[in-house]
């Protein structure tokens, strides 16, 4: 007994996701109306080098946000975690892999830090990290000794600003580019595929073939213009593989492992978790160890972009990574959210600022912007649970 | 003027799928205190919230005469405004305010430009302390008093309302004998100065000390209204009274063919996790064998979920001793992990909070306990999983149209199974079902004992724990009875009658035997 589910139910089914992916596509459209160069293979490149590092931040905090908590700090991390590494690299003349790993490792350690306060003392995640997120701006300013540190240059330099290009030769555009994205394309039909016929082999409700079809080709179609521009500016941004790997790797993460469903569960019901043997202490513990890792990753990130360290680096980071989360569908009261919605989240801020900066319009009216959109989002999901809860 | 201060005719409340409470009739002379009893679930909360606003005017049926007229109370302060004042069992104080703050609460006493005139509060809540017999300083916090004192202080912040009807729901339930005795003084005193007092309680000894009139409330009804000065009006009578329905919804039949002991618990005391030195759980003894149910009987407070929960990996109390033994060998059980890893389950007696994440759907739902032998190396088998989910689906009957259906979308007993195959996902030895029956109708009920009976035909230990005397003498091979703490009797089905339970449920702790 095999139920299919037409357009109308998919879209109530997933009102709340496909909410927020109508929006990012209709600012999309508005933007590329607006001004024809926001489609530009050049803006386009741009627009992932420049929020990469946010959405890298969007995954971690997306974890803390389905725990039930809040980490402030992650701003103030990711300029530690460059500092650090503009010290070990520019200073101390080490290899980019030391000054990256170094990074890492000091991620790990302030996630430590405060996955011990927030789970084994039992201090609320929003303190812990309050208090994080002055500490850590502190000690990137000791660290630096108040002055910036440029550049780093090489190696490093790479890994925001590099390319992967030319591999296969060119013809106005970069072939590699292009293949890669078909094998992505190629590949996330493939999983659609074997999740559909698992679902059908369980007798769970499935969309019906033609909408199926139609979601693959409009999916790649997306995708592969968006490849096409790229390739016809310099090619695969390094950034952007990485965040595709993360991307994917906590998506299974979060849906997958025993890990990821002890977050959900704690989130949802910290009691009913407690009494089902999960050790909340431990996966509160972790999963603060791994937002510290992210901001890590993220300040190697920003600090290669900025080609050096400041003392200022990262203001305000914590606030647009939590943003692209609530965004994103993350219920504020923990239990809630997917990667994937931080991600559009996070893009739907990107591309406002981004064409909004385009348009010329002016940083005060652009900070208004988004605080509205933020505060809409979130009145969305209440409005939703509302109705729900009334239609139980 | 009428010598009935309140009448309540024909009230009836509807929950969905619930009649809560069916034609209660209710008559409360000027200046008497009347007692309401009853089992758990009798409906006595629940007419006490119909006559307080709590449930306003409108979504119940019958209608309140207050002082010969007509009432329709849209709140709590409609009443208020009336001078009915009820004290809830969980007291309503907030704990880090004073004494005054917490008496003038909503209330506060201000002078002509609005702000409140602190030293008039303070020297207005000291009269009022000095009439309920409390000597304290009215800006101590409330957290710094105990318990008794805090009752007390409930009842001064009525009289300040200018209280004439005072609503107490079990007000000694957590109070020790000294500190009950000076309440029950206090109503006697409060009486005197004419404030008629209602009082839910089931010290059915208490009672005899201090009702006029006890009023019985059975399944939702009235059962009768006793005059406690009659020589009939005993103990005995007022227990039948509480139980004496008949047994209206079959249990399915079982054979019995208890095994060897699977679960052995030695000489368990619990002690309050914030309030030291109260001690909840005292001395406990009990075991359980294979394919055995294993009934305990407590009213309310008796410490039943504090046991169960003390017991499955320490999740209640503090200062925990006594052995539990498991197969005759003596277990160690820190943690709730430890507990499901030596085959103890625990089904909570409250489902949404402690038994289901309410947002995820059945099938995550059922996984979360035993999710480990669904995954290799930390990663879940999200086929198996579903497999597992349609498993239990099919098996106990979980009406839905799919496993992926959020929770909160099922009915109660339908919530109730999945919670138990979560729990039997975990393929435990001895299982503990708090109130398994609570809040589900009749139909799903039977279902559950259906349930039951399986699990203990496979050889599983059960203990069931219930407030409900006939589910336990239609479940259970051998019931002990919990009061106030402690275990005060072990009865074969057999022999077990209602009144038998019902008395040995109500033996209070004898006066100071643990102070020293």
């Amino acid at each position: 007994m095999t139920a299919v589910a037409g357009v109308r139910e998919m879209i109530t089914r997933n009102v709340r996701q496909s909410g927020i992916f109508i929006a990012f596509v209709a600012i999309v459209v508005l933007f590329s109306v607006l001004k024809k160069e926001f489609l530009s293979p050049g803006n386009l490149t741009n627009i992932v080098l420049q929020y990469s590092y946010i959405l890298i931040l969007a995954i971690g905090m997306l974890m803390v946000i389905v725990l039930g908590q809040i980490d402030l700090s992650v701003g103030s991390v990711v300029a530690l975690t460059g500092a650090v590494a503009a010290v070990v690299v520019i200073k101390g003349h080490a290899p980019w892999y030391v000054g990256v790993l170094v990074a890492l490792a000091v991620g790990f350690a302030v996630g430590a830090w405060q996955g011990f306060w927030v789970a084994f003392v039992g201090i609320p995640g929003f303190i812990v990290t309050l208090a994080g997120m002055l500490l850590f701006r502190g000690l990137t300013y000791r660290v630096l000794e108040n002055i910036s540190l440029s550049p780093f240059g090489g190696t490093y330099y790479g890994i925001a600003n590099g390319f992967l290009n030319g591999l296969l030769g060119g013809y106005g555009f970069d072939v590699f580019t292009l293949l890669i994205f078909a094998i992505a394309v190629v590949g996330y039909a493939v999983s659609q595929w074997r999740t559909r016929r698992g679902r059908i082999s369980y007798q769970q409700t499935v969309e019906s073939m033609p909408i199926f079809v139609t979601k693959i080709v409009v999916v790649a179609v997306v995708v592969m213009a968006f490849a096409y521009q790229l390739s016809r500016n310099r090619g695969l941004p390094i950034v952007l593989i990485l965040l595709a790997v993360l991307i994917l790797a906590y998506t299974l993460v979060m849906s997958k492992t025993v890990f990821g469903r002890h977050i959900y569960a704690i989130g949802g019901n910290l009691n009913a978790a407690q009494l089902s043997g999960v050790k909340v202490r431990k996966v509160s513990f972790w999963t603060y160890v791994n937002m510290g890792v992210l901001a890590g990753v993220a300040g190697v990130v920003y600090s290669s972009r900025m080609n050096g360290a400041q003392p200022g680096a990262g203001n305000m980071f914590e606030l647009d990574a939590i943003a692209a989360c609530f965004i994103g569908g993350a219920s504020t009261t923990g239990g809630v959210g997917r990667i994937t919605g931080a991600m559009i989240g996070g893009l739907v801020m990107a591309v406002m600022s981004n064409g909004m900066q385009l348009m010329g319009v002016p940083q005060s009216i652009q900070q208004v912007v988004k605080g509205l959109v933020l505060l809409l989002a979130v009145a969305f999901d209440v409005y939703n649970k509302r109705r729900a809860e009334a239609a139980r | 003027m009428s010598s009935d201060i309140l009448e309540m005719r024909s009230i009836t409340k509807t929950f969905p799928g619930v009649k809560a409470l069916q034609d209660v009739t209710l008559t409360v002379r000027r200046g008497e205190i009347h007692a309401i009893c009853g089992e758990n679930g009798a409906g006595k909360s629940t007419l006490m919230k119909v006559l307080s606003g709590v449930y306003p005017h409108g979504t119940y049926e019958g209608e309140i005469v207050y002082d010969g007229d007509e009432v329709h109370f849209g709140s709590i302060n409609d009443s208020e405004d009336k001078g009915i004042v009820i004290i809830h069992q969980e007291l309503a104080l907030v704990p880090y305010l004073s004494v005054a703050e917490n008496i003038f609460l909503g209330n506060e006493v201000r002078d002509s430009r609005g702000l409140i005139d602190w030293n008039k509060a303070n020297h207005e809540a000291r009269q009022l302390l000095l009439r309920v017999g409390l000597d304290e300083n009215p800006t101590t916090p409330i957290g710094q008093l105990g318990v008794g004192k805090q009752q007390l202080i409930e009842i001064a912040k009525a009289l300040s309302k200018n209280v004439r009807l005072l609503i107490l729901d079990e007000p000694t339930a957590a109070l020790n004998d000294n500190d009950s005795e000076h309440l029950l003084g206090l109503l006697r005193q409060l009486k005197a100065q004419g404030i008629t007092s209602i009082m839910i309680s089931h010290k059915l000894k208490e009672l005899a000390e201090i009702a006029d009139r006890t009023t019985i409330l059975r399944d939702g009804r009235t059962i009768e209204t006793i005059d406690m000065a009659e020589p009939t009006s005993t103990e005995d009578r007022m227990i039948r009274g509480m139980v004496g329905r008949d047994l209206e919804h079959r249990y399915p039949e079982r054979r019995s063919n208890p095994g060897e002991e699977v679960l052995r618990v030695e000489h368990w005391t619990v002690y309050h996790p914030t309030q030291p030195g109260r001690v909840v759980i005292d001395d406990a003894s009990f075991n359980v064998r294979a394919g055995e149910v294993v009934g305990i009987a407590g009213l309310m407070g008796a410490g039943r979920t504090e046991l169960a929960m003390s017991l499955f990996g320490r999740s209640y109390g503090r200062d925990v001793s006594g052995q539990i033994y498991k197969n005759g060998r003596p277990i160690d059980i820190a943690d709730v992990a430890s507990a499901i890893e030596h085959g103890i389950a625990y089904v909570s007696e409250d489902r949404k909070r402690f038994g289901l994440n309410l947002i995820q759907d059945i099938r995550t739902n059922i996984s979360s306990a035993g999710l480990r032998q669904l995954a290799s190396r930390g990663w879940v088998n999200g086929n198996e999983e579903l497999k597992v989910a349609e498993q239990y689906r099919t098996d106990l009957n979980i009406r839905t149209p799919s496993v992926l259906v959020p929770v909160n979308k099922l009915s109660g007993g339908n919530q109730q199974k999945v919670v138990l195959s979560k729990w039997l996902f975990t393929t435990p030895e001895v299982l503990i079902l708090d109130e398994p029956t609570r809040g589900i109708d009749v139909g799903a009920k039977y279902e559950i004992y259906t349930i039951i009976n399986r699990m203990v035909a496979e050889g599983k230990a059960v203990v069931v724990i219930s407030s409900e005397l006939p589910e336990l003498l239609g479940t259970c091979d051998r019931i002990y009875t919990l009061a106030f703490g402690r275990i005060t009797g072990e009865v074969p089905v057999a022999q077990a009658t209602q009144e038998h339970l019902m008395e040995l449920m109500t033996i209070e702790r004898d006066v100071k035997d643990k102070a020293s």
